[in-house]
C-alpha cells in the first residue's frame, strides 16, 4: 500500500523596509544588542504604535502579485502569549481580517512538472526578538534588535505532495519578493523562514490524517530532510498501530529529527482581539490600482519574453529569469549587443562558473554589462575563439566598466588567427615534425588528428581557429 | 457562565501568574461578576449593528518609512528588573 504525503507551508518573510512595523528604528540586520531599541519595541508602558506606510505598500504588492483579493476594510488583532522574546507579552497581528486571501500561485519542480499552489492567506505582523539561554545560570539574554521588524505571513491550502514541489514554492516566493523588492529572503539570515504542516494518508483517501507542524527550519536542504524524516515517522507510526498527535514538532538539525515540543508549548491560546492602538486600515481601489501600476516585470512575464522574442530554450529562460539580478544582467547586456542567444550561453556558463568558484550570491554579481556586451560581440565575431574567450571573461568579469575588450585584445595579442595561410603553415610544420603521428594515422589511428589539432593551436600559442585547423590538418593528411 | 477554580487556574497559568487556594476562591467571585456583566450587554440585541473594531472613528494613521536615532540602550535596560551590559536579562525561558 502506498502513501501519499499532503503539506500545508506557512512563511514568514521580514519586509525590507527601512524602519520597523511600528517604530522608527531601524531594520538593519545585526548591530550591537539592543541598539536597535526604543520604547515602543522594548514594550515600555504607555508608548503608541503607528504603522509604517511601507508595510502596508509592500503587502499590497505581495497580495497582488501572489493573485489574492485584497481586504480593503483591515484591522490588527493581538496575539497574546508570555515568550520572553516578545516584551509586550502579544504581538500584533491580523487574524480575523488578512489583508489578502484567495491567491495562487504557479510552481515548476526541478524535473520540469508545473502544479498551480493556491495561497489561503496573507496577513502582517511583527517580528520577535532574540533569546540566548545561558543554562548554568539559569538565565536568559534578550536582544530585542529584530523585534517589531515587519513580517508577512504566507498561509498556503494543503496543496504539497513532494518535497520538490516545496523548495520549488519557496524559490518561487523568493524569486517574487526579489522582484517586487520587497523583501530579500534569506534564509541564513532568517529572512525567511518555513513552517511545515504534514499529514500522511493512503493513497485513494480523501479524508486528510492528523497533521503535525514542524517549525523555523532554516535551509533548503534541511527542509528536504525534515519532510522525508516526518514522513516517515508518521508511516511507521500508523504502520505500527499508533496515533499521530496534533502537535508542534521542533526540527533538529544536528539530531537529523523531528522532537515533540512539550505540551505546555502547544497549548495555544492566544485569546486574539482587536488591537485598540492601531486604527482601522481602509485600502481604497485608487490605492490598489496606483500599486498595481508600479508592479514590475514578473519572471512569468519575462520568461514568456525571452523564449518567444529571443529565442532562448524554456530551461535557459526559466533559470535566468529565476533571479532578479540575472534577469536584469541578460537584459541590460543585450541591450548594447543583441546577441540574445550568446549573452544567455555566458551567463548560465561562465557567469554562474565563476561566481561559484568565487562563493558570491547572484546579487553580488558586479559584472559590466557595457562590458560584458563588448566582449560578447567580439566573440560572435569571432575576433577570439572560445578558449581565449573564457580566459579573457575572467577579467571581464571582475573588470568595472572602463575596461576596454578590444584594446585588451590587441594589446595582450589574443585574436584569432584567421589568415588561412599562417595557419597552413603552421599544420605543414607540425605535420613534419610528428612523423610518428602521421605513421600512427596512415595505420587507421585517426585520434592523432587531435593531437595534431592541439600541436598546431599550440604553436599559434592558443589563438588559433580550432574549425579551421581541423579543416585544414585533415586535408593536409589525406594528401599524405 | 461560571467561573470555576479550573478555569481561574488556567488563566492564571496563561498569564504565568501562581494563584493560591484563598485568591483563587476571590478571582471566581470577581471575574464572576464581570463575566455576567458581559452577559448582561449580550442581551442587547445587535442584529443590525455593524462590529465595531475601534472606538475611534478615524482609519489608516500611517507614518513614513524614516530612519529615527533609536534610544539609549542603558536607559532603555535599566528599565528592567534585571540586565547585564548589553541585554535585557531574563528567566530562563527552555528546559
Amino acid at each position: 500500500m502506498s502513501w501519499e504525503i499532503i503539506m500545508g507551508i506557512e512563511v514568514h518573510v521580514e519586509l525590507s523596509t527601512k524602519t520597523k512595523a511600528f517604530c522608527s528604528c531601524t531594520t538593519q540586520f545585526g548591530g550591537d544588542a539592543n541598539t536597535h531599541c526604543c520604547p515602543i519595541c522594548t514594550g515600555m508602558p504607555g508608548t503608541l504604535p503607528v504603522l509604517n506606510k511601507k508595510v502596508l505598500e509592500y503587502a499590497i504588492k505581495s497580495g497582488l502579485a501572489l493573485n489574492c483579493s485584497i481586504t480593503q476594510y483591515n484591522k490588527f488583532d493581538r496575539k497574546n502569549y508570555f515568550y520572553p522574546d516578545l516584551p509586550k507579552a502579544y504581538q500584533i497581528s491580523q487574524l480575523y481580517l488578512p489583508f489578502a486571501q484567495n491567491g495562487s500561485i504557479d510552481i515548476t519542480t526541478k524535473n520540469g512538472d508545473k502544479k498551480t499552489i493556491r495561497i489561503h492567506e496573507i496577513h502582517m505582523e511583527e517580528d520577535a526578538g532574540k533569546l540566548t539561554h545561558i543554562a548554568e545560570k539559569g538565565i536568559s539574554y534578550a536582544d530585542y534588535n529584530r523585534c517589531g521588524v515587519p513580517l508577512l505571513e504566507i498561509v498556503s491550502e494543503p496543496d504539497f505532495r513532494s518535497s520538490d514541489e516545496v523548495i520549488a514554492y519557496l524559490e518561487k516566493l523568493k524569486s517574487t519578493f526579489e522582484y517586487l523588492e520587497i523583501s530579500d529572503c534569506k534564509m541564513q539570515e532568517g529572512s525567511m523562514r518555513a513552517d511545515v504542516n504534514l499529514s500522511v494518508r493512503k493513497v485513494g483517501e480523501t479524508e486528510f490524517g492528523t497533521r503535525t507542524e514542524m517549525k523555523n527550519i532554516g535551509s533548503f536542504k534541511a527542509i528536504e530532510k525534515a519532510i522525508e524524516y516526518e514522513s516517515k515517522r508518521q508511516i511507521e507510526a500508523i504502520e505500527n498501530g499508533e496515533e499521530i498527535i496534533q502537535e508542534t514538532r521542533r526540527w533538529d538539525e544536528a539530531l537529523g529529527k523531528s522532537i515533540s515540543m512539550r505540551s505546555k508549548e502547544n497549548a495555544q491560546d492566544y485569546r486574539y482581539f482587536p488591537e485598540p492602538d492601531i486604527p482601522p486600515i481602509y485600502i481604497s481601489d485608487e490605492m490598489i490600482n496606483e500599486i498595481k501600476s508600479t508592479l514590475p516585470e514578473m519572471a512569468e512575464t519575462k520568461k514568456e519574453k525571452y523564449i518567444n522574442h529571443y529565442g532562448l530554450s524554456e530551461y535557459d529562460a526559466n533559470i535566468i529569469t529565476s533571479n532578479k539580478t540575472l534577469a536584469k544582467l541578460f537584459e541590460e547586456t543585450n541591450s548594447y549587443c543583441n546577441e540574445p542567444k550568446e549573452v544567455a550561453n555566458w551567463i548560465l556558463g561562465q557567469v554562474l562558473y565563476l561566481a561559484g568558484n568565487k562563493n558570491l550570491e547572484y546579487e553580488e554579481i558586479k559584472i559590466s554589462p557595457k562590458v560584458f556586451a563588448d566582449f560578447v560581440t567580439v566573440i560572435a565575431k569571432g575576433t577570439v575563439n572560445r578558449k581565449t574567450g573564457r580566459d579573457i571573461f575572467e577579467i571581464v568579469f571582475d573588470a568595472d566598466e572602463t575596461f576596454d575588450v578590444n584594446k585588451y585584445i590587441a594589446d595582450n595579442n589574443l585574436a584569432m588567427v584567421n589568415d588561412d595561410g599562417a595557419a597552413k603553415e603552421i599544420v605543414k610544420q607540425v605535420i613534419e615534425q610528428n612523423p610518428q603521428s602521421v605513421e600512427d594515422f596512415k595505420a587507421g589511428k585517426t585520434r592523432v588528428v587531435g593531437f595534431l589539432i592541439g600541436q598546431c593551436m599550440k604553436a599559434l600559442k592558443g589563438k588559433g581557429n580550432p574549425e579551421t585547423l581541423s579543416k585544414l590538418v585533415n586535408e593536409e593528411l589525406s594528401k599524405l | 457562565m461560571e467561573i470555576t477554580k479550573e478555569l481561574v487556574e488556567y488563566v492564571a497559568t496563561l498569564s504565568k501568574i501562581k494563584v493560591d487556594d484563598a485568591f483563587s476562591e476571590k478571582m471566581q467571585k470577581e471575574l464572576g461578576a464581570v463575566i455576567n456583566y458581559m452577559e448582561i450587554l449580550n442581551q442587547v440585541d445587535t442584529k443590525d449593528v455593524e462590529p465595531l473594531s475601534h472606538v475611534f472613528s478615524i482609519n489608516n494613521v500611517l507614518r513614513e518609512d524614516e530612519v529615527m536615532p533609536s534610544h539609549n540602550r542603558a536607559e532603555l535596560i535599566k528599565n528592567a528588573p534585571q540586565h547585564g551590559e548589553t541585554t535585557f536579562i531574563v528567566p530562563k525561558a527552555v528546559e
